[in-house]
């Protein structure tokens, strides 16, 4: 009985969070307002953040939020905050052509996934960390164990393609100041 | 497992509600009478001056992509945090892989410094 | 029926939890106004009740019949929601620290934390940082130069030190091995010399200053310098949304005086074993309102910082401080 009432419950929230998920990203991209958008764009993030969480990987939710969520957004926000929207939104320019090849798109990637759902069943592999012995270990540890053994590699070359950003947004700003000198 | 989530979820409402009550309540319970003067930005006193909107220094940018780099590689060194102890049986492999990439990392600093991304003038 | 017994568990924790912290906070704005008082050899607010303590409700009403003025040029949804993203962020922090331990009532253990959850710490950076909207979009939504820059200073200020803040407490993090907030303060247990401000001082100083940052106060006051930027992000806000700023603000300073607490002062754990018949949250409380007091005073004796000079302390200073600790300290564990 009490296992139902979870199970349904668990249920009804996961249809809650997908329907904000999907809501907040139609809305980022029919909205006007390019601040608006990277704000649904969060809520996006936050929903997805929610289900990563009734995956059980925590971990991941919790880093979608702080970089997603925080980092990303709050550059892109900077970027986006500083447009001049009276220009953006009295031009009231109507991309028909845009619309329509991208709503043709839409439509066939929603009907591909659509046919996937239907006619397979989708189970991934089930590996050597079963969801019991992650939440037995913790879910932070068991995600730095496999990080730091069976993924080493993938881990340093991660630090170098950061380093690579670095670079990039260094060479970026000065090449800018430099021609204004 | 996932109680605690609920919890959260729980608490989070809570305060939703009540921001949303208080916002909502002196909405009705405030006076309002709005004049032309009134609804324009403040500016201490004086007429506004020109579009809010401006062109910002890029230095505002380069702090931002440095935060979502450094941000990323801390993400990384919190799970290599919880597992350090529990890995004696690695000896200093363990550390060596993290000296490994907070190195790549201060490399990265360094070059950010002495490009003079950090200078503020 | 234990499902029945955990929501009221739940739903009766997170309402205790929500009216102290709204206590705590509206008390939080007559003690900072009163020591700062006497600090500056004032009185401070002492007319509403004795000693000015009924200051705070008549502050609350004051603010409810206060004009509800959304200006001309803003944006109005997101004038709305800016001060509402900061208040639930910064109340949002509370709901996992641990406040005692375990409880037995009626028959049932209770913990004394909303939510023990496995990444405690992480869901306070990530909330913490995504209060960081609220600021920005109360400066840009109410269209005015003084609240853009103000906004834009403490962000780009608030994501410096993030930096830090972050680095600071890995230390921390490896000595106790996980990320859960009760775990890290059972790990402290048994006497004040293993609380990990002694065995982690450097990352203790830099959690509060980065903190102190984060927090925008003194001496990093800078998004709402008076002397330059009138009064900040919140320039155009009135009413009840600029008291949601400011009693977001304060929940926040509470906030991090609590993670600190049970971070660094080992939570709800007395400073000796034989002190330990005084129950956990009396502990806390005391060590909190210890923190708390000095993030008034010091309100009250530092000079406020220019703003190259932030950025410089932030990315210059702090955050290689920072990295050397977390190195230093993970040579020695690993000796050891």
């Amino acid at each position: 009985m009490a296992e139902n009432v979870v199970m349904l419950f668990q249920w009804l929230v996961f249809l809650g969070i997908a329907l904000v998920c999907i809501f907040a990203s139609i809305m980022v991209i029919s909205n006007k307002n390019p601040v608006h958008c990277a704000l649904w764009m969060v809520l996006t993030f936050l929903a997805t953040a929610g289900l990563y969480v009734m995956l059980h990987s925590q971990f991941i939710a919790i880093v979608q939020v702080i970089v997603y969520a925080g980092a990303i957004m709050m550059l892109i926000l900077f970027v986006v905050m500083l447009l001049d929207l009276e220009v953006e939104l009295r031009s009231r320019l109507k991309f028909l052509y845009s619309k329509a090849i991208g709503g043709f798109f839409a439509v066939l990637l929603m009907l591909g996934i659509f046919y996937a759902v239907i006619t397979r069943v989708l189970k991934g592999n089930v590996g050597s960390f079963t969801p019991e012995k992650v939440s037995a270990m913790g879910n932070v540890k068991a995600v730095g164990k496999v990080l730091f053994t069976d993924y080493l590699f993938p881990f340093e070359v991660a630090s170098i393609l950061l380093v690579v950003g670095i670079v990039g947004a260094v060479i970026m700003s000065k090449r800018r100041e430099a021609r204004k000198e | 497992m996932l109680y605690g989530y609920f919890a959260i979820l729980v608490y989070i409402l809570i305060a939703l509600g009540f921001a949303g009550f208080v916002i909502l309540a002196s909405h009705v319970v405030g006076q309002r009478k709005s004049t032309a003067t009134k609804l324009s930005p403040y500016e201490c006193g004086m007429p506004t001056i020109g579009p809010t909107l401006r062109r910002l220094p890029i230095r505002y940018y380069i702090i931002a992509m440095l935060f979502l780099v450094f941000d990323i590689e801390i993400v990384f060194i919190y799970p290599w945090a919880v597992i350090y102890r529990s890995f004696k049986g690695f000896g200093f492999f363990i550390l060596g892989e993290m000296l490994v990439f907070v190195g790549i990392l201060i490399i990265a600093y360094i070059y950010v410094w002495r490009k003079g991304a950090l200078e503020w003038e | 029926m234990e499902l029945v017994y955990f929501l009221i568990e739940v739903v009766v924790k997170s309402i205790v939890v929500f009216a102290c912290l709204m206590l705590t906070v509206a008390y939080l704005t007559w003690a900072e106004r009163k020591i700062l008082g006497h600090v500056q050899v004032r009185y401070g607010p002492n007319r509403v009740g004795p000693f000015g303590l009924l200051q705070p409700f008549a502050d609350g009403i004051k603010a409810f019949f206060k004009e509800d003025l959304i200006p001309g040029r803003a944006d109005k949804v997101c004038f709305v929601i800016a001060p509402m993203i900061v208040i639930v962020s910064a109340i949002s922090l509370f709901a996992v620290i641990p406040f005692g331990n375990k409880l037995v009532l009626l028959g049932r253990e209770i913990k004394l934390v909303i939510a023990d959850v496995d990444i405690g710490i992480l869901y306070i950076f990530g909330l913490a940082s995504l209060g960081e909207y609220g600021v920005v979009l109360g400066g840009w939504s109410s269209g005015n130069k003084y609240g853009l820059t103000g906004a834009l200073r403490a962000a780009a200020m608030m994501i410096s030190y993030e930096v830090a803040l972050g680095l600071s407490i890995i230390g921390v993090l490896m000595i106790s091995q996980t990320l859960r907030l009760t775990d890290i303060v059972l790990g402290q247990g048994g006497g004040f010399w293993h609380w990990n401000v002694f065995l982690q001082p450097v990352a203790f100083v830099l959690y509060m200053v980065c903190g102190l940052a984060e927090l925008s106060r003194t001496p990093f006051d800078m998004p709402e310098a008076e002397s330059e930027l009138a009064c900040g992000f919140n320039i155009e806000y009135s009413s009840m949304k600029f008291a949601l700023f400011f009693m977001g603000e304060y929940a926040h300073m509470v906030a991090v005086c609590a993670v600190s607490v049970t971070l660094f002062l080992g939570g709800w754990q007395p400073p000796i074993p034989a002190l330990s018949f005084i129950p956990g949250v009396v502990w806390f409380l005391i060590k909190l309102v210890a923190l708390i007091f000095f993030c008034i005073w010091e309100r009250g004796t530092f000079p406020r910082l220019r703003y190259d000079q932030i950025m410089y302390f932030g990315w210059k200073f702090l955050f290689p401080l920072a990295l050397i600790n977390l190195v230093v300290t993970a040579i020695v564990l690993a000796i050891r």
